[in-house]
């Protein structure tokens, strides 16, 4: 593969690509997963091919690619989720603090509270708001009611939706409006105080306004932790990623600062994908 | 990184072929308002001089609908990457064009001055200097037309020579004018047209610059070699 990518020469760590790149103001940081040579097959389809990208450490690395490009299988592998059907399986390493996210025998559920998960379509479970927050915390942590409290004031701070919901926490979570349904799933996810947080197209079901209230979100959350967002807008991704990886047909493509994928990719294909030339 | 492929939305791939057109017909109203420039200072011609100063409001106008353009297409395409270099590049080198002409046309008032002085020496290191200048910007718009780098680099490079006639030309002016005050005022304005012709090159190297840049992504960052040394030039009276 000619990619362009990290691990071509063997060493080129973020820090090196960002040297590469002086426009660049992002990647900057020491890998917190750091992904080599990973495949994924669904049965004997290879989604994933020989995948080599580093998660900046409290950055936003977004993915790009046309559907089917590979982008959420790869979100799908760092939290385990293909463990739930049989025949899908991943080779190659992730690692995250010293272990690797795909070893057998790994415990999913820590794994899983070190990484959280935020999908399309916001998923509130049919409870409380309140209790939205509090089931995910009890299955990992005991608190007392007033750490719970303080807890779910917290995650919804940390969210921005405290000063919305704060008077009506025991109402069900299901009357929210779109945007403030996704703005619980972040709180629920960031409430067990994860490390990373996955986002696969967060707000392509939203509205442009609530939108821009999680893309600044994003943007505060990555203070905190290390976020990957899969979309398909491309201005997103321009808008909220640090570090952006073009994927193609189950390849690493391409992968830079935002300001370098969007100004001056290297690769053909990237600048062809991006500018709306084929995909 | 240039494209070959086209657009999928091809009302997006037509306006990028515009900013095409648009530069190209720009060009040659500015190339022409040279030549005619040149034409009216070297073989006094009042024609020429009226025709370049009368293409001038032409050459603005194209300017500022250049930039609507831009504008435009910023705010409802949101272009990226090879659209993005191009777009902003077409923005910034019809702002060199747009002051290419200024200067053709204050060139030309000038020869209108100059008519009225018979010059006891010839003009050959101006005519000169001209034609390199005609050289070079006729290269540069033909290589944005084809979007050619390697063109491009030849007018950043060849900009030297320009400078070093314009250098000679400064100090043989001053020469003139020490030996007859009566040469003053015809020489400050061939000080003047020589620096506006000197200017124009300038201006042919930036797009060269912003053509290298659109094409491939990367700045041409590396010192330009810059010939025009007539800021430090001094002429002293010889002493006899």
């Amino acid at each position: 593969m000619s990619a362009t990518n990290q691990a071509e020469s063997g060493q080129a760590t973020p820090i090196a690509m960002a040297a590469m790149t002086p426009t660049s103001q992002a990647v900057a940081n020491e890998p917190r997963i750091a992904i080599k040579n990973l495949d994924f097959y669904y049965g004997t389809h290879k989604a994933l091919k020989g995948i080599n990208l580093n998660l900046a450490d409290k950055q936003v690395t977004g993915m790009i690619g046309p559907s089917g490009c590979g982008k959420s299988t790869l979100l799908r592998v760092l939290n385990r989720m293909y463990d739930l059907y049989p025949g899908q399986r991943a080779t190659g390493e992730a690692m995250l603090d010293g272990q690797n996210i795909i070893a057998p025998g790994l415990d999913l559920n820590r794994l899983r509270s070190k990484i959280g998960m935020v999908f399309q379509k916001p998923t509130p479970f049919p409870m409380s708001i309140y209790n939205n927050i509090a089931f995910g915390v009890k299955l990992h942590e005991k608190l007392t009611k007033s750490q719970m409290d303080e807890r779910v004031e917290w995650s919804l701070t940390r969210a921005a939706l405290w000063g919305e919901v704060k008077d009506r926490l025991n109402a069900p979570a299901g009357g929210m409006s779109g945007g403030q349904q996704q703005r619980l799933c972040i709180a629920r996810t960031i409430a067990v105080r994860p490390e990373v947080i996955l986002f696969d197209e967060p707000t392509s079901a939203l509205d442009p306004i609530s939108t821009l209230k999680i893309e600044e979100l994003i943007d505060e959350l990555k203070s905190e932790f290390t976020i990957a967002i899969v979309t398909h807008n491309m201005q997103q991704a321009a808008r909220c990623a640090d570090q952006v990886a073009f994927f193609y047909l189950g390849e690493l493509v391409e992968v830079g600062s935002a300001t370098q994928m969007f100004t001056a990719p290297r690769e053909k294909r990237t600048q062809e994908y991006i500018t709306g030339r084929f995909g | 990184m240039a494209s070959d492929a086209e657009h999928i939305v091809k009302s997006f791939e037509n306006e990028l072929n515009r900013l095409r057109t648009k530069i190209a017909e720009m060009g040659g109203m500015v190339e022409l308002q040279v030549v005619n420039a040149c034409e009216a200072v070297v073989n006094r011609n009042a024609d020429a001089a009226t025709a370049a100063v009368s293409a001038d409001p032409a050459v603005d106008a194209a300017e500022r609908e250049m930039e609507q353009f831009v504008i435009r297409l910023l705010a409802l395409r949101q272009p990226v990457a090879g659209d993005l270099r191009r777009i902003v590049s077409a923005l910034k080198i019809t702002g060199d064009l747009e002051r290419i002409g200024d200067y053709a046309a204050n060139v030309a008032k000038r020869s209108v001055v100059l008519q009225q002085f018979s010059l006891p020496f010839t003009l050959s290191g101006l005519a000169h200097m001209g034609e390199l200048v005609q050289e070079n910007l006729k290269s540069i718009i033909d290589a944005v037309g084809d979007s050619d780098t390697e063109k491009a680099l030849e007018v950043w490079r060849s900009d030297e020579r320009i400078d070093a006639i314009y250098n000679a030309l400064f100090r043989e002016l001053i020469t003139y004018m020490m030996e007859d005050p009566r040469n003053i005022t015809p020489c400050t304005h061939l000080l003047f047209i020589a620096k506006n012709l000197e200017r124009i090159g300038d201006h042919a190297t930036n797009i060269a610059e912003t053509l290298y840049y659109s094409v491939t992504g990367e700045p041409l960052t590396s010192a330009r070699p810059k010939g025009d040394t007539s800021a430090y030039a001094v002429v002293r009276p010889g002493r006899e």
